[in-house]
């Protein structure tokens, strides 16, 4: 059980500012994010994207953003949980008791949800009968390769992880490589090996197909392929892997008593706290009247709710407003030289 | 204003004026018309303003862009005639436009 005076869900640039602010401020945080890696959407949807809107920054990609944010929280060793995903927020008479995928626990005052558009997903095959073999010989991510050695494994997808697993599948596996069209969008030199391995009978290569069937009892036995042109193939495969990119779902966050419209959370703009006391709302996946889904709108936001939450976490203490230019006790906290 | 018609999955029909210059995302958020995610508000991220263009206007529409492909393979369910609806710029030139949507976005 851990507690903190504050818990961020999620790590991209709202929630990383976010920390800087009640660290600033004189507060301690921890930060649960679904994703393996620091930055969110930055980072997930477009790490190498321009943009162009961060004041006094003309240019810089989402994983620049990304690094300098992080760069910026390097005195507060705040303590990151990746790979976790928030399930359940529960009151706990003045505090919220906060459960995650892993099992983590917080207890805390103050929860901020900066959680863009939800936790990103694995996209899943669009026919129904595929859940009947999900996890058992469908799998939209390898936890072990070493279950598909010797094998039969047919690879959905024409991005860099499907022609990454396929290639290196290729050395101990049976591979069928399926994508609905002739392009692939990985990497030049991944997709050029794809192409070589193919030749050279390594990997099965089917263009222009989609799955259009399952069969299987207990285990996948095998399934059905139709091209553009409707003519089907029916191949016998031991494993079924999708590799369709993320989306992004609200998931449990809908469950948490909060008001929400349609995928975006309620809340007020002075401290950003949703209709419940302590749980705030910051980002995209906040709105009010007047909302900007720009990732500046979400420092503002984060740098409010830090400010709200000072009066849950110390309620015996005042908050004082000071700047970090002069400021004696927050250079302290940021390890730098007083005047 | 274009007229453009949304057709939902389940047939139900939606026909809108959309100021020049939206895109047909924007026209189908703007006007409440169910079955257009957008997630990532038209950046070309997320493919969840994915439709379906018939031939005879899949042919009229200027040219996908790059990258917009890329992003259809990880659409729900795509097909040969499948767009994102954020990169199709509504003009004169498609007035009249019909749109399908797909039986659900994720």
């Amino acid at each position: 059980m851990i507690k903190t005076d504050a818990l961020i869900i999620g790590a991209g640039p709202t929630g990383l500012f976010t920390a800087h602010q009640l660290k600033i401020i004189g507060l301690d945080c921890h930060i649960v994010d679904n994703l393996d890696k620091i930055g969110g959407q930055c980072i997930e949807l477009y790490p190498d994207k321009p943009i162009y809107d961060i004041p006094a920054i003309p240019e810089c990609t989402g994983e620049e953003l990304t690094k300098n944010l992080i760069k910026q929280l390097e005195p507060f060793k705040i303590k990151f949980h990746l790979n976790e995903r928030v399930d359940e927020v529960k009151k706990d008479n003045s505090n919220w008791e906060v459960k995650t995928s892993n099992g983590t626990k917080f207890v805390t005052p103050n929860v901020i949800i900066a959680g863009g558009v939800g936790s990103f997903e694995p996209r899943k095959f669009p026919l129904k009968e595929c859940e009947n073999f999900e996890n058992k010989s469908l799998f939209y991510s390898i936890k072990d390769k070493k279950v598909l050695e010797g094998k039969t494994v047919s690879i959905f997808g024409g991005g860099d992880s499907a022609l990454d697993w396929a290639v290196e599948l290729s050395k101990n596996s049976k591979v069928n490589l399926i994508h609905r069209r002739d392009e692939f969008r990985g990497a030049k030199a991944t997709v050029d090996k794809v192409h070589e391995l193919a030749k050279l009978g390594k990997i099965n290569l089917f263009t222009k197909y989609q799955l259009s069937g399952v069969k299987g009892s207990d285990h996948l036995e095998n399934f059905e392929i139709t091209h553009e042109n409707k003519e089907t193939k029916t191949l016998k495969t031991d494993y079924i892997l999708g590799f369709f990119g993320l989306i992004m779902q609200l998931g449990p966050i809908a469950n948490w008593g909060l008001n929400l419209d349609k995928k975006t959370i309620e809340v007020d703009t002075e401290k950003f706290e949703t209709n419940q006391k302590g749980i705030y709302a910051v980002g995209d996946i906040c709105t009010y009247p007047g909302k900007l889904k720009l990732i500046l709108s979400g420092f503002h936001e984060g740098a409010l709710a830090a400010r709200a939450c000072f009066r849950l976490a110390k309620p015996n203490e005042k908050y004082r407003f000071e700047f970090t230019t002069s400021s004696k006790t927050i250079k302290d906290r940021l390890g730098v030289k007083s005047d | 204003m274009t007229k453009i018609t949304y057709i939902e999955n389940n047939g139900k029909e939606h026909t809108v004026d959309v100021q020049n210059g939206l895109t047909v995302m924007e026209g189908a958020v703007q006007n409440d018309i169910p079955g257009i995610d957008a997630d990532c508000g038209g950046s070309m991220a997320c493919a969840t303003c994915h439709v379906y263009v018939k031939d005879d206007w899949y042919n009229k529409l200027d040219e996908k862009s790059e990258g917009e492909d890329d992003m259809i393979d990880q659409a729900y369910d795509p097909k040969k005639n499948s767009r994102l609806s954020c990169q199709i710029t509504v003009s004169d030139k498609i007035e009249g436009l019909i749109v399908h949507l797909p039986e659900k976005q994720v």
